[in-house]
């Protein structure tokens, strides 16, 4: 028996139809990523079983749907974060938390509600009506909610789209918490590409109902063809970790599969902690000779994997491996000419910039 | 100036009734106003505008309709005779029946329109962390709507205590059984004993001012939607 999840959805609901046939992995965030109106939320929802789809759905061996069963919601094992607040109104936050921890899937010990009280730094707002609480509160309060009603399977949706931006920046590090704290596979949905680079382990693109590339975040993102407009967002993210701390020019040098490593503005991490480093096509560029008279500071030996256009058609996008982390390079189609690039050829790459998410 | 002991009987028995009535309504109502605030069904409209008939009928169509149906001939009737409880008709459970119905809408409406605004999303959360239906509805639902469910029977015993029309029709006029406050009235009017009917009369005047008072003050206080 797999531990994955295994999803098999039709649905058709007149002008927008619902196609799916996927499995996710049973650890890490998985991301379901698309536009709006790309059945992303719907398909969570099936997943929930707050939607009823024909098809099949497993779970960690469970039936939770096929031909003839349906397993109602509150018989699965998952807990759900909406995309706006769902705290109950008539209950103060600690009553919502009480509320999932009486009817938990497991024993709650006092030590770990108060963790996951601390966790999401919400100890103040516990007395107080779901009224009385900043946007930012109440989803804080949500999550924990969910994660103390003890799920197998955690689903999101969107948990950020209500809020401004910084709201999003207070609680975006709380889900980073959440994903080393818990060994919880996640399901999340968003249209955000910097919370896909910030949190996905593994991606879903969604389009039209479809599910239309689906794999690891690295594989999926740096896909040449990878099926939805990202324009300057298109690039890839890698991961790795902390070396050494240039103090003198406040630099960074982040070491990555493969033995290679870039500097970065300093981040404040201390050496050896693992770190995600966004890597955004167009801050991508490549040149047949180390440039020593070159502002940018990174150069990397590279090897040329594919050649393709962008969207724009005087645009091309370059997919090099440095080692084997594959990286994009957006240039314009008449450099690409001029540099003759050939796959298998080798070169060099230079970053001007990157960003730690 | 005291009231009689007649008058003290029918308003005993008024408050009976609609005590009775209104525990009666809530137990149907719900069920009907939670299927009404959710179906998609092509019955919805039907359905819906059967429960209002009583809104807008005479309360003498009402309540000559139940005669038939409820008397020696009428399908109700030849049921409640067969089950050896005899015909409703001019008996205090004739007036139960009777009631139940014609304060129908003034029950399901608050309790549907509260289950309206709540929409679904309180009844998913609840289930996403693991509450069964009823759980669900006794400790989400039911809290989250009280207000409606508060105004409900607010205007259920108050409807039921003013009905005149078919009480006359299916309960007649029968001392302890079924002559309530308003029938009571009538007889005092009709007898020219003034001063009796208006004891009685302010009485219901003042009765209904303090349930409508009390209900719009409710109301502000939860700040609620309107319901009425």
């Amino acid at each position: 028996m797999t531990q994955d999840l295994h999803a098999r959805f039709a649905l058709d609901h007149g002008s927008f139809r619902l196609q799916v046939d996927l499995t996710l992995p049973a650890r890490g965030v998985s991301v379901l990523f698309g536009h709006s109106g790309s059945g992303k939320t719907t398909l969570l929802r099936c997943i929930a079983g707050l939607e009823k789809a024909h098809g099949e759905l497993t779970f960690a061996g469970d039936v939770w749907q096929d031909s003839r069963h349906f397993v109602p919601t509150w018989r699965r094992s998952l807990s759900y974060v909406f995309q706006e607040s769902s705290l109950f109104d008539h209950l103060t936050a600690a009553g919502n938390l009480q509320f999932a921890i009486r009817r938990s899937r497991a024993r709650v010990e006092k030590k770990e509600s108060d963790d996951i009280i601390g966790l999401l730094g919400i100890g103040h707002t516990l007395h107080k009506l779901p009224h009385q609480l900043s946007g930012g509160e109440r989803q804080r309060v949500a999550i924990a909610r969910a994660l103390l009603s003890k799920p197998r399977l955690l689903l999101m949706d969107e948990p950020l789209a209500s809020l401004d931006e910084q709201r999003k920046q207070e609680i975006l590090p709380y889900l980073e918490e959440l994903k080393s704290h818990f060994d919880l596979p996640i399901i999340y949905v968003t249209h955000s590409p910097a919370e896909v680079a910030r949190l996905a382990d593994y991606l879903v693109a969604m389009k039209d109902g479809q599910a239309v590339a689906s794999g690891t975040l690295n594989d999926t993102l740096s896909r040449m063809d990878f099926p939805l407009r990202l324009g300057e967002d298109a690039g890839v993210v890698i991961e790795g970790t902390v070396m050494e701390k240039d103090s003198r020019w406040h630099l960074d040098r982040i070491g990555f599969n493969g033995g290679q490593s870039i500097w970065l503005r300093d981040s404040g991490h201390a050496c050896g902690t693992a770190v995600r480093v966004r890597i955004l096509a167009r801050d991508v560029s490549l040149a047949l000779n180390p440039a020593e008279d070159s502002s940018i500071q990174n150069h990397l030996p590279a090897r040329v994997s594919a050649v393709g256009s962008d969207e724009h058609p005087g645009l091309a996008l370059v997919k090099v491996m440095v080692g084997d982390t594959p990286l994009l390079a957006r240039m314009t189609q008449r450099s690409a000419e001029r540099l003759q690039l050939t796959p298998g050829q080798t070169l060099w790459v230079q970053v001007k910039s990157a960003a730690l998410v | 100036m005291a009231l009689s002991a007649a008058d003290l009987t029918a308003v005993w028995l008024t408050l009976k009734l609609a005590t009775i009535v209104t525990l009666l309504l809530l137990l149907i109502a719900t069920p009907i106003a939670w299927w009404l605030a959710n179906t998609h069904s092509r019955a919805k409209g039907p359905v819906s505008a059967v429960v209002a008939l009583p809104l807008v009928l005479p309360p003498s169509v009402l309540g000559f309709y139940l005669l038939l149906a409820l008397g020696p001939n009428g399908p109700v009737g030849q049921l409640t005779t067969a089950l050896g409880i005899g015909t409703l008709p001019f008996t205090f459970a004739g007036l139960v029946v009777a009631s139940v119905i014609y304060s129908l809408p003034f029950v399901v409406q608050p309790i549907q329109n509260a289950l309206e605004a709540l929409g679904k999303r309180p009844r998913e959360v609840a289930a996403t962390l693991g509450a069964g239906p009823w759980d669900t509805f006794f400790n989400v639902i039911l809290p989250l709507a009280r207000p409606g469910f508060y105004t409900a029977a607010v205007l259920g015993f108050a409807h039921t205590v003013g009905e005149f029309g078919v009480v006359l029709m299916i309960g007649g006029n029968i001392p302890g059984a079924t002559r309530v406050i308003s029938v009571q009235i009538y007889d005092h009017v009709e007898a020219l004993e003034y001063t009796e009917a208006h004891i009685l009369s302010i009485g219901m005047v003042v009765f209904s001012f303090i349930v409508l008072m009390l209900l719009y003050g409710f109301r502000r206080q939860q700040g609620g939607r309107k319901l009425l």
